[in-house]
C-alpha cells in the first residue's frame, strides 16, 4: 500500500509541523504568550494545514484522473487491427489491465525477475501459461500486442507512481516550510486556520448539492444512451411493456405508470381519511393520556422499515385477500395484487399523513376555534367548517408529499404488487381488476438492474429512464407540497 | 346581560322554541353528528392500532420458529478406510474426498443409533437411504470440516450434533403435517413416524438455534442450515460507515448552515438540495450508487463500502435536519457570552454551542442509523442480493469484500420456493426489528437523560 504509506509520511510531516509552529511561535515572542496574536496551538495548527491539505489534494487529484490518462496514452498506441478485434476498446483495456497485473503478480512471487517480465515477448514464451500459473485471472491468450501494452503500462504506471510519491512529499515539505516561515507573533494564525475549517464546512454542505448533481447527471447520460437506441416516444407512449433481452422489446412506459398510479391511489385512499381521522381526533378530542399512548404507537408504524411491511404483504395480507375476497368472487388467484400492495402502502403512510396534519392542525390559531365555538358550534362542526379549511393547504400538501412517497416506494410494490406489467391492449376491464398482479415503475427498475446487466442494451439502460422520470414526478410533487406548505404557514405565524 | 339571556328564551318569536333542557329534533341530529364524527375518529386510530398489532403479531408468529431448530445427536465412527485409504493422515489426501465420501458415515451411524436405542428401522419400512435424509445435507458437510481440523480423531467415534433436514424440523414446528408430507416428494410420512419415535428415545431435539444467527446464508435446498451471520457483518459495516461518513460530514454542513451561511442564493440552493434530497425516493440513491460509484468509480459490487457511501447520503439530510435543531434549541445568549468574553465565532461554535447541541445531535444521528438499517431498495441495486457465502474480512479490507445485508437478505429468502425460508425471512425481521427498536430506545434514553431545556 504505497498510497497508505505516502498519506501516513505527509500526516507525519503534519505532526511536525504542528509541534515546530508551535514552539517556533512561542519562541519569537520570547515565551511571553502575551506577545502572540493567536494561541500556541493556532500556529501550530497553520503549519498542519499548509503541510497537509494542498499535498493531499494533489493525491487524491492524482489517483483520480492518472489511471484514465494512462489508459488513454496506452490505447493510442495500440495497433488499429487489435483493436477491431476484441471489439471494443474498454474490453481490450480491461485485458491489458489483468495482463499487467499479472506480470506484476509474478515479479512479486519472484517466478519472474523485474527485466524479464519487460523485456518478454508472447512469440517467445509461453506468456499466457506463466501468468496464469501464478493464480491471476487471464481469459484469454495473451498476444504480443496486449502483452506489449501491458509492459507499456506497467512502465508507465510505476513512473507515474514514482512521480506522484515525490509531488505530493515535496509539496507536503514546501508547505511546512512556507508555513513555518510565517510563523512570527505577529502573523495571525487563528484567522488562517478558521478560514480553512470555514471552507471544509462549505465543502460538507456543498455534498447535497453534489448528490443532486450525481443524481441528475448519472442518470441523465444514461437516459440518453438509452433514447439513442429506442425512440423517446415509444417509450414514454408506448402501452405494451415486454422487455426481450434478445432483442425486439417493447418498452413502453404507460403500463408500468398505470400501475404505479393504481397502487399509489388505492394506498391513498387507505392512508388519508384514517390518517386524518386519526390526527383530528388526537388533536382536538384525545385527552393527554390517549394521546401519549396512542401518538408514539401509531409513529411506530413509521420506523417500520418498509422491507418489513413487504413481507407482512407477501405472507399474510396477500394470501389473506386471495383466499377471503379474490377467489370466492373470480376476481383472480394472486396472492400479489394492486389491493395487497395498496393496502399495505396506506398502512405505511398512515403515520406519514397523520403526524403531518396533526402539526398543521395545531398551527390553527385557537382563536379561530373559541370564535366558532362562541357562534354556537359544536366541537365537530368548527372542526369541519373552521380547522379543516383553515388547515386545508397544508393538509393538501402533506396529503401530495404522502404521494410521491407512495409513488416512489419499492420494496412493498416489489413484495406485494407482481412483476406482470399492466396489459392495456386487453382493454379496461384488465386493468382496472384491483385483485390481479400489476407492476411499478419501481419494480421495474429493480428487476432490470439487478442480476446479470449489460449496460450497453436498451433493456438495462430503460432503468434510468424509469428512475429519471420517477425522480422528476416525485420533485415535482415535493416541490408542489413544500410551496404549499410554506404559502400557508405564513398565513398565521 | 345576565337578565337578557336568562330571558331570551322566552323571546315569542324565536324560531326553534322550547326548553334548554329538551332537545329539539335539530339539536338531536347536531349532536349525533357530533358523536359519529368522533366515532369515526376513534375507529380511524383504532384501525391503525390494529394494523400495527396484526403486522406485528404476524411478523412474531411466523418468525419465532427460526430462533428453534431441531438437532440429532449421535456418536459417529470415522472410519479409515473410508477418510484415509493411504493411512498416512495426509491432510492433502483427506482433504481429497468429498463431502459425498462423509455420506455412508453419518448413514452407518444412523442405522447405529437405532439399533441402540431400541428403535427398528425395518418397522418404518424405510431405506438407510431415506433415513439418512433425516439429517440435513450440511451433516456431510460439518463431518468433513471436522475431520479436517482434526485429521488425529480418524478411528476414533466423536458425538456430533447434526442439523436435522428442514422437513423434519418442520414437522415438529407445525409447518409439515402427515397429510402434507403424503404429498412432499421430499419426505414421507414414514420418516416423521421415526422421527417421532427418535423424539422420544431423545436422540432427537428441538433446541435453540444459535445458528441462524451466526451461520452464513445457505443453498436453495438446506434452508435448516441458512442463517444471517454474514448479513449482520455486512450491516455492521455499513453501519460503521455511515456513521464515520455522515456524522461529521452531516455535522459539518449543519454548522455552517445554521451559523455561518450569509444569506443568499448558494445558501438557498444548499436548502433546497437538502429538503428534496430527503424525500427523493431511496431507490434513486441505488441508481447513483450502481452509476456513480460502480460504474464510474469502479467500487466492487455487493461491498459494504458502496452500500455505505449510499446510505451515508441517505442519512445526511436526516442527520443535517436533526443537528439544526438542536444548534437552533442552543439560546443565542451562549453564543453571545462566548463572544462577549472575546472567542472568535468559530471558537464560540465548537467550544460552547456544539458541545451543548451534542445529545441532540447523537439522537438523531441514531435515528438517522436505524432508518439505514432498515433500508433495502438501494443495495438491492449495488449487487448486494448476490449469495454471498464467505464472511467478508476484518475492516478495512472486509469494506471491500462481498457481503449482505439484513434487510437484502430477508428479501432473498422470500423469493426461495421452500416455505422454510419464509420461516428464516420473518425470524431475520424479528432480529432486523431488534436491533431498531434497541436503537430508538437509546435514542429516547439519551434524549431523556441528557435533553436541557432552556
Amino acid at each position: 500500500m504505497p498510497v497508505l504509506w505516502i498519506v501516513l509520511a505527509v500526516l507525519g510531516l503534519g505532526l511536525i509541523g504542528y509541534f515546530v509552529g508551535r514552539s517556533r511561535a512561542l519562541g519569537s515572542a520570547g515565551g511571553d504568550i502575551r506577545q502572540l496574536h493567536s494561541l500556541p496551538s493556532y500556529y501550530g495548527w497553520n503549519a498542519f494545514m499548509f503541510t497537509v491539505v494542498p499535498s493531499l489534494i494533489v493525491l487524491a487529484l492524482w489517483l483520480l484522473f492518472a489511471p484514465t490518462l494512462i489508459e488513454n496514452r496506452i490505447a493510442a498506441t495500440l495497433p488499429q487491427a487489435t483493436l477491431e478485434q476484441s471489439g471494443s476498446t474498454s474490453l481490450l483495456m480491461s485485458e491489458v489491465r489483468r495482463a499487467a497485473d499479472a506480470l506484476d503478480l509474478a515479479v512479486q512471487q519472484g517466478t519472474m525477475d523485474d527485466a524479464f517480465s519487460r523485456n518478454l515477448r508472447a512469440e517467445f514464451t509461453d506468456v499466457t501459461g506463466r501468468l496464469k500459473a501464478t493464480g491471476s485471472i487471464i481469459t484469454q491468450d495473451v498476444t504480443q500486442p496486449v502483452l506489449r501494452a501491458a509492459q507499456q503500462y506497467r512502465v508507465m504506471s510505476s513512473t507515474s507512481n514514482l512521480i506522484m510519491s515525490v509531488l505530493v512529499v515535496v509539496l507536503a515539505v514546501v508547505g511546512l516550510i512556507y508555513a513555518l516561515l510565517r510563523t512570527n507573533r505577529d502573523f495571525r494564525a487563528r484567522n488562517t486556520v478558521e478560514i480553512g475549517i470555514k471552507s471544509i464546512l462549505i465543502l460538507a454542505s456543498s455534498i447535497a448539492i453534489l448528490t443532486t448533481l450525481g443524481i441528475v447527471l448519472s442518470m441523465l447520460f444514461e437516459t440518453a444512451n438509452f433514447f439513442d437506441q429506442y425512440p423517446w416516444q415509444s417509450f414514454f407512449f408506448g402501452t405494451k411493456w415486454a422487455p426481450d433481452f434478445r432483442g425486439n422489446s417493447a418498452l413502453g412506459m404507460l403500463p408500468l405508470l398505470w400501475g404505479t398510479l393504481y397502487i399509489s391511489t388505492v394506498a391513498l385512499l387507505v392512508a388519508v381519511p384514517i390518517g386524518l381521522f386519526a390526527a383530528i381526533y388526537l388533536s382536538e378530542y384525545a385527552g393527554p393520556r390517549l394521546r401519549a399512548v396512542a401518538k408514539p404507537m401509531i409513529e411506530i408504524l413509521a420506523g417500520i422499515p418498509t422491507i418489513v411491511y413487504g413481507l407482512f404483504a407477501l405472507i399474510t395480507v396477500g394470501p389473506f385477500l386471495r383466499d377471503a375476497i379474490a377467489s370466492p368472487l373470480g376476481l383472480g388467484n394472486n396472492t400479489n395484487s394492486v389491493m395487497t400492495a395498496g393496502l399495505v402502502m396506506g398502512v405505511m403512510l398512515i403515520p406519514f399523513v397523520s403526524s403531518l396534519s396533526d402539526d398543521i392542525i395545531n398551527a390553527v390559531p385557537q382563536s379561530m376555534r373559541d370564535g366558532s365555538f362562541g357562534l354556537g358550534a359544536t366541537q365537530s362542526e368548527t372542526i369541519r367548517q373552521v380547522v379543516l379549511p383553515a388547515a386545508l393547504p397544508g393538509v393538501v400538501g402533506a396529503i401530495l408529499l404522502a404521494a410521491s412517497r407512495a409513488i416512489g416506494e419499492t420494496m412493498i410494490v416489489v413484495m406485494g404488487a407482481g412483476a406482470a406489467a399492466a396489459q392495456m391492449d386487453q382493454g379496461l376491464g384488465a386493468i382496472i381488476n384491483p385483485f390481479q398482479a400489476m407492476t411499478t415503475v419501481t419494480v421495474k427498475i429493480v428487476s432490470q438492474l439487478t442480476g446479470d446487466t449489460d449496460f450497453a442494451s436498451p433493456e438495462t439502460l430503460v432503468a434510468f429512464a424509469l428512475g429519471l422520470t420517477l425522480f422528476v414526478i416525485t420533485l415535482g410533487l415535493n416541490v408542489l407540497a413544500l410551496i404549499i406548505v410554506r404559502k400557508y404557514r405564513e398565513q398565521y405565524e | 346581560m345576565t337578565d337578557a339571556t336568562a330571558n331570551s328564551p322566552a323571546l315569542p318569536d324565536r324560531k326553534h322554541s322550547g326548553s334548554l333542557m329538551e332537545h329539539t329534533a335539530r339539536t338531536r341530529r347536531r349532536n349525533n353528528a357530533e358523536k359519529r364524527f368522533r366515532a369515526y375518529g376513534l375507529a380511524a386510530i383504532g384501525i391503525g392500532l390494529a394494523a400495527l398489532i396484526v403486522l406485528l403479531v404476524s411478523i412474531l408468529s411466523q418468525g419465532l420458529p427460526a430462533f428453534s431448530q431441531t438437532f440429532v445427536t449421535m456418536k459417529v465412527y470415522l472410519d479409515p478406510a473410508k477418510l484415509d485409504k493411504s493411512g498416512t493422515r495426509d491432510i492433502e489426501q483427506i482433504k481429497k474426498v468429498s463431502t459425498f465420501g462423509y455420506a455412508p458415515l453419518i448413514r452407518a451411524a444412523m442405522q447405529e443409533t437405532m439399533t441402540a436405542n431400541g428403535i427398528d428401522p425395518e418397522k418404518f419400512g424405510l431405506s438407510e437411504k431415506a433415513a439418512e435424509e433425516m439429517i440435513s445435507k450440511e451433516g456431510a458437510a460439518q463431518l468433513r470440516n471436522f475431520v479436517i481440523a482434526h485429521p488425529d480423531q480418524i478411528g476414533q467415534t466423536v458425538e456430533f450434533k447434526f442439523l436435522a433436514d428442514s422437513r423434519i424440523d418442520g414437522y415438529f414446528k407445525g409447518r409439515v403435517s402427515m397429510a402434507s408430507a403424503k404429498l412432499d416428494s421430499n419426505v414421507s410420512p414414514a420418516q416423521l413416524q421415526l422421527a417421532d419415535a427418535l423424539k422420544k428415545a431423545g436422540v432427537l431435539k428441538v433446541g435453540f438455534n444459535w445458528g441462524f444467527i451466526t451461520n452464513p446464508d445457505a443453498s436453495e435446498n438446506r434452508p435448516e442450515a441458512a442463517g444471517i451471520g454474514v448479513a449482520i457483518i455486512g450491516s455492521l459495516y455499513m453501519m460503521i460507515i455511515v456513521l464515520c461518513l455522515a456524522l461529521p460530514i452531516g455535522v459539518a454542513a449543519s454548522i455552517y448552515l445554521e451559523e455561518f451561511a450569509p444569506q443568499n442564493w448558494f445558501t438557498d440552493l444548499i436548502e433546497v438540495n437538502i429538503s428534496n434530497l430527503a424525500a427523493v425516493p431511496s431507490i434513486v440513491f441505488g441508481i447513483l450508487g450502481l452509476a456513480i460509484f460502480i460504474n464510474w468509480a469502479g467500487l466492487p459490487q455487493s461491498a459494504p463500502i458502496v452500500g455505505g457511501l449510499v446510505l451515508t447520503l441517505m442519512t445526511l439530510p436526516t442527520i443535517i435536519i436533526s443537528t439544526r435543531a438542536s444548534l437552533k434549541s442552543v439560546p443565542p445568549s451562549i453564543r453571545d457570552a462566548a463572544l462577549g468574553v472575546g472567542a472568535s465565532k468559530m471558537q464560540s461554535v465548537f467550544h460552547h454551542v456544539l458541545p451543548l447541541a451534542m445529545p441532540g445531535i447523537l439522537t438523531g444521528t441514531i435515528i438517522g442509523l436505524a432508518q439505514a438499517l432498515g433500508e433495502t431498495a438501494p443495495l438491492m441495486l449495488i449487487g448486494m442480493v448476490a449469495f454471498v457465502r464467505e464472511f467478508p474480512a476484518a475492516p478495512p479490507e472486509g469494506f471491500f469484500d462481498p457481503a449482505s445485508a439484513l434487510p437484502v437478505q430477508v428479501y432473498n429468502w422470500t423469493q426461495r420456493a421452500d416455505p422454510a425460508f419464509t420461516e428464516r425471512a420473518s425470524g431475520a425481521i424479528i432480529v432486523l426489528l431488534i436491533f431498531l427498536l434497541s436503537m430508538n430506545f437509546l435514542a429516547i434514553i439519551l434524549r431523556r437523560r441528557f435533553e436541557r431545556r432552556w
